[in-house]
Order: C-alpha cells, then sequence, then structure tokens
C-alpha cells in the first residue's frame, strides 16, 4: 500500500488560515479603538485583559500537544505512534505563541495601568497586608524571569523532542541496540521536559499568570484545575487536526481505534477538570469564608453567571452525555464536534477566570474577544500547517511504529 | 435437559485460530464458543459477536444509584429531618455532590459485577462444564455446535484441515452452567 507521506496543504488551507489571522488583527485593532486607547484604566484593562486570555489560553492549548507526546513517550505508549507527528506540528506553534504571550504578559506587568495585576503597583502593595506578604512570590522580576524562562524551557525542549522524532525519518536504527538507546534518550529528553511541565503548568504558573489577577484570593487547586482545562482542550485540538488530516487522505494508518482513544482522553479528562472544579467551588461554598467565596460572587451569582454555568454544562454535561457511548468516540462527526465545543468552553472557562476581576461592573462584549481567538487559531493552524508539511506524516523508523499500526482497544 | 453434540477442535497458535474462526464462519458451520486463557484482541470482531449490553445496563445501575442519592438525601434533609448546617439551605446540592457520586459508582459496580456473573452463569458452588481444561492453560479450543445439517465426519475433517488437533466429537448435556442456547440467535451477526 503506498501512502501519501508528506502533507501539502489543500487549496483553502493558509487562504483561511491567513484570513483568520486578519480577523484576529481587526479585532485586536477594534478592540484598541474602542477600550484600549480610552483614559479609563478600567477600559484599558479591559483591552490588555482579552489579550492576555486568549494569548494564555492558547499558549497552553499548544503546548498541551507536546505534554501529550512526551507522557506518551515517557509511558513506552505506542498507540499514537501513527500519527505522532500531528501533535508535535501543533507545539511547533509554542515559540511563537509563547513570544506573543510572552510580550503581552510583560507589558501588562512594566505598564501603568494596574488594573489587572494590582500587585505591581508598589505604592498600593505598601498599605495592603496580604500583598505585602506575597511580595516574595508577586513581584516584577520574579514574574520576568518565570516567564521568559518557561517560555524558553518549552520552546528548545520541544524542539529537542522534535528533532529526535525527526532525526530517524533517513537513518533507520538496525540494530536492537540502537533502538534500546534511542527510546532511552527519547524518555531522558520526555522526562525533563515533564520536570519543567510540572514546576509550570501543574504548579506555579496559572498562580502567577492568572491567579494574581485576584491577588488577594488563592486556591491550591487552581493550576491543576487550569492544567485540566487546557490539557483536555489540547487533546481536542489533536483529534480535530487528525480528522482533517483524515478527511483529506492522509494518516492511513490512524483508523477507528486511535480515534477511539482520543476521543477517551477527551472524555476523561473532562470529567477530571469537572472533578477539580467542583473540589474548587465546594470546599470554598462548604467553608463560606468571605476572602474566598469572593471569587465566586460575581461568576456564580453575579453578572458572569450566565457564562459560569454555560460553561459548566459545555464542558461537562455535553461531554459525559454525548462522549459516553462507544459509538460516538469511534464518529468523526461526533468527535470533530465535540472537540470544537470542549476548546469553546474551556476558552469561556479562562474568560470567567480573567474577565470578573478586570470587568466588574459589566460583561464585556464577547464578540470581540472571540475575534481575537480566531486570530490565535489561524496562527495555530497556520503554523501546524507548515510544521506538517515539513516532515513525513508517519514517523516509519520509530520502533514503536508497529504497535500502533495494530492497535486495537 | 436436550442433550447437544459439539465439535471441539484444540489451537496452539492465535496465528492459525484466526484464519480458522474466519473459515469456519464462512462455512456455515454454528460457531458456538471459542474458549481462551486470555482475552484476544480482534477475536470478538472475526467471530462476529455484537458488543456486549453489559455498559447499557452499568449506565441504568448508575443514574439509579445518582437518583436514590439525590431522592433520599433530598427527602430526609428537606422533608422528614430538616436541620440548618452553618446556615446553608435546607436543599444544598454541592454538599451533597459526593455522596451522590459515591452512590452512582456504587450501585453501577456492583450492579455490574452482578449482571457481569447472571451473564456469564457464574456463581459460587456452580461447577462449569469445559470442553478442555487446558483452555484455562495454554490452549485454545473451538467448539461447534452441530445442527440437523452438519455432517459430523466433515465437521471433523474441515477443523483438522484448518489447522486444529486434537478434534473430538462431544456430546455434552444443555442446561444454564453451559450457556443458553435456545436464545443465542443474537449473539452473531451475519
Amino acid at each position: 500500500m503506498s501512502i501519501r507521506s508528506t502533507f501539502t496543504a489543500p487549496k483553502n488551507y493558509n487562504t483561511v488560515a491567513l484570513s483568520l489571522i486578519a480577523i484576529g488583527v481587526l479585532s485586536i485593532i477594534g478592540l484598541w479603538v474602542t477600550s484600549g486607547s480610552s483614559a479609563d484604566p478600567r477600559e484599558q484593562a479591559r483591552f490588555w485583559a482579552s489579550l492576555l486570555q486568549n494569548s494564555v489560553f492558547f499558549l497552553l492549548v499548544v503546548n498541551a500537544s507536546m505534554f501529550f507526546v512526551c507522557i506518551t513517550t515517557l509511558a513506552w505508549g505506542g498507540w499514537q505512534m501513527s500519527f505522532r507527528r500531528v501533535p508535535e506540528a501543533i507545539s511547533a506553534a509554542v515559540p511563537v505563541v509563547g513570544v506573543i504571550c510572552a510580550t503581552i504578559l510583560l507589558a501588562i506587568v512594566f505598564g501603568d495601568n494596574h488594573t489587572i495585576y494590582h500587585w505591581t503597583d508598589a505604592e498600593h502593595v505598601k498599605h495592603d497586608e496580604i500583598l505585602s506578604h506575597k511580595k516574595g512570590f508577586l513581584n516584577k522580576t520574579f514574574f520576568t524571569v518565570v516567564t521568559i524562562l518557561t517560555v524558553l524551557l518549552w520552546s528548545v525542549l520541544g524542539w529537542k523532542m522534535r528533532q529526535l522524532s525527526r532525526s530517524l525519518d533517513n537513518e533507520p536504527l538496525a540494530t536492537l541496540e540502537e533502538r534500546r538507546k534511542y527510546i532511552f534518550k527519547n524518555t531522558v529528553w520526555a522526562a525533563l521536559y515533564i520536570v519543567v511541565f510540572s514546576l509550570t503548568v501543574m504548579s506555579s504558573l496559572p498562580w502567577l499568570w492568572l491567579m494574581s489577577i485576584d491577588a488577594h484570593w488563592y486556591s491550591t487547586m487552581y493550576s491543576w484545575y487550569t492544567f485540566a482545562s487546557t490539557f483536555v482542550s489540547g487533546v481536542a485540538l489533536i483529534a480535530l487536526f487528525v480528522v482533517f488530516l483524515k478527511n483529506n487522505g492522509y494518516l492511513e494508518y490512524t483508523n477507528d481505534e486511535h480515534l477511539h482513544d482520543l476521543g477517551k482522553f477527551m472524555f476523561a479528562f473532562s470529567v477530571f477538570w469537572t472533578y477539580l472544579w467542583f473540589s474548587q467551588f465546594m470546599l470554598i461554598w462548604y467553608a463560606n469564608i468571605p476572602e474566598e467565596t469572593i471569587y465566586f460572587q460575581p461568576r456564580a451569582h453575579g453578572i458572569y453567571k450566565g457564562i459560569f454555568w454555560m460553561m459548566f454544562i459545555i464542558n461537562f454535561i455535553a461531554p459525559l452525555l454525548i462522549l459516553m457511548r462507544r459509538s460516538a468516540k469511534r464518529n468523526y462527526g461526533t468527535i470533530t464536534f465535540m472537540a470544537l465545543v470542549i476548546i469553546f468552553g474551556h476558552w469561556l472557562d479562562f474568560y470567567q477566570m480573567v474577565f470578573p476581576a478586570v470587568s466588574p461592573d459589566k460583561v464585556p462584549n464577547i464578540i470581540y474577544d472571540l475575534g481575537v481567538a480566531l486570530g490565535f487559531v489561524g496562527l495555530i493552524m497556520y503554523s501546524t500547517g507548515r510544521a506538517l508539511a515539513k516532515a513525513p506524516l508517519l514517523a516509519r523508523n520509530h520502533p514503536f511504529v508497529k504497535e500502533s499500526l495494530i492497535h486495537h482497544t | 435437559m436436550a442433550k447437544k453434540k459439539f465439535i471441539v477442535g484444540n489451537f496452539t497458535d492465535e496465528a492459525v485460530l484466526f484464519p480458522a474462526v474466519k473459515k469456519v464462519r464462512r462455512a456455515g458451520y454454528k460457531l458456538h464458543d471459542v474458549f481462551t486463557p486470555f482475552p484476544i484482541h480482534g477475536l470478538d470482531k472475526e467471530m462476529g459477536l455484537r458488543d456486549t449490553s453489559l455498559h447499557t445496563a452499568g449506565f441504568i445501575y448508575g443514574i439509579t444509584g445518582t437518583s436514590t442519592a439525590v431522592g433520599f438525601i433530598t427527602w430526609a434533609l428537606t422533608i422528614d429531618w430538616a436541620i440548618n448546617f452553618g446556615g446553608k439551605p435546607y436543599f444544598s446540592l454541592p454538599a451533597w455532590i459526593p455522596v451522590t457520586f459515591e452512590l452512582t459508582v456504587l450501585f453501577a459496580a456492583v450492579g455490574m459485577v452482578l449482571t457481569f456473573c447472571w451473564l456469564c452463569q457464574l456463581a459460587p458452588f456452580v461447577k462449569k462444564d469445559h470442553f478442555n481444561p487446558r483452555s484455562t492453560d495454554d490452549t485454545f479450543v473451538m467448539a461447534i455446535e452441530c445442527t440437523a445439517g452438519t455432517n459430523e465426519e466433515e465437521a471433523v475433517k474441515f477443523l483438522q484441515a484448518a489447522g486444529a488437533t486434537d478434534v473430538k466429537v462431544e456430546t455434552k448435556e444443555t442446561g444454564w452452567w453451559l450457556g443458553n442456547y435456545a436464545n443465542d440467535k443474537m449473539r452473531f451477526e451475519q
């Protein structure tokens, strides 16, 4: 059987991606005109909050692809080998989105407007007992160093993993010993990545980037909850690209069995997300301490109520009921629909993480934020398309590839 | 109890078993079952077994657990013995979710285990009749049921040609410990 080993973007692919980027840029300009250039600091903050929410969300989502690659490498999993180039290609967007995200974050931190991160206001922190206690963690130097280091390490380690995978394309490994060594090398680099990942997304980074918007409030669940949110969206994104490539006649060796497993990931991590979301909510609801409930007041009972509960329904009830059946997880249409729903749902989740603190009096016009999100979607599409075209779609010389070809759930 | 005849063949290799199953089905024999020491991926498809309905049963048990929990706690804490806990409303759903979750899991798990035992006709002190005890060790055993149209000698030769060793014709008493053959029409998709 001959296979179409290299991806060439279909006719409209890059046009669609570039027009989405154009929509994003137009939305940013529109947002700048309506809010960003205003003299009111709250209006300015609304502009920056939109950029913050979108860039952080999409950075964490594309980075989740590399996490998926590394975690399966570390577990010596072989089932994903037939489409492993897809998450690898998605993660090629990490440096680009990472630089954009870091720029936006640093601009917010070093800007004059302290509405989003009010711990950046030195005058205010002096008189604020809670914030002055947190000064060791919430300060500009630490924030800058962690942000730059994180983006740098993700990019470099991700590049190394991709490079290791592509190094085999033209030179197959002849002996068993060589293959063992190759797997070991992969495992070591994947483990390094996982260490960096767990020190960032799984523990400290969401505290700095997102939780410090509500600087007085804290939750130890927050990072895990953010991680679950982005990982399930990341798997949904992988599934979308796999279905797209299958529909265009690529990935001949990826079949229903692999899609079924991606569906299981989407189902399982939707439930996992709900578990963390609810654990955070219930403990705060039960203890009913004002300094903690202040986070949920505008979200669950205030003007963000609609978004909050809608987000819960589309992130939990929908995947639970729709993806439960085996046949649903093997159906391209259902998987595509649910992947889109899940990504949108978790984008909304990030929306309600960021905006209630920035704009407590009125819900901002979400159309602009959706426009900015489309810009990032276009960017990811464009970058993934380019990365996919660079290397063969099947890592044919990888020692585990056979395991994937005969994969059966 | 009615008596039924089976043609029993033994295989030692999966690579022989799979084509044999295909051949037997294609030749129109009534495949009773294949007994293997361990689960084999893809064998169910090859045998044309339909999907189990165990998960549907599990879903129903789970829903039963959920509604039992929510129903009972609601009745107990709002109607029968309403107590004010820390100023929370009587109907304080978030606090009940953990119990509801546990009861859902409990009902689904226990229900599915019992259903599984019932479907497989397993119970304590039931002695299952094996076609070949080595099917729990290292042998794959295939049993073909003889129907009115089955020529035994031909079938034996057919199995031998398909790679089976030690092919025998055995008479077994049908009974619930062997499986409800009378109702197994639905088990095979054509």
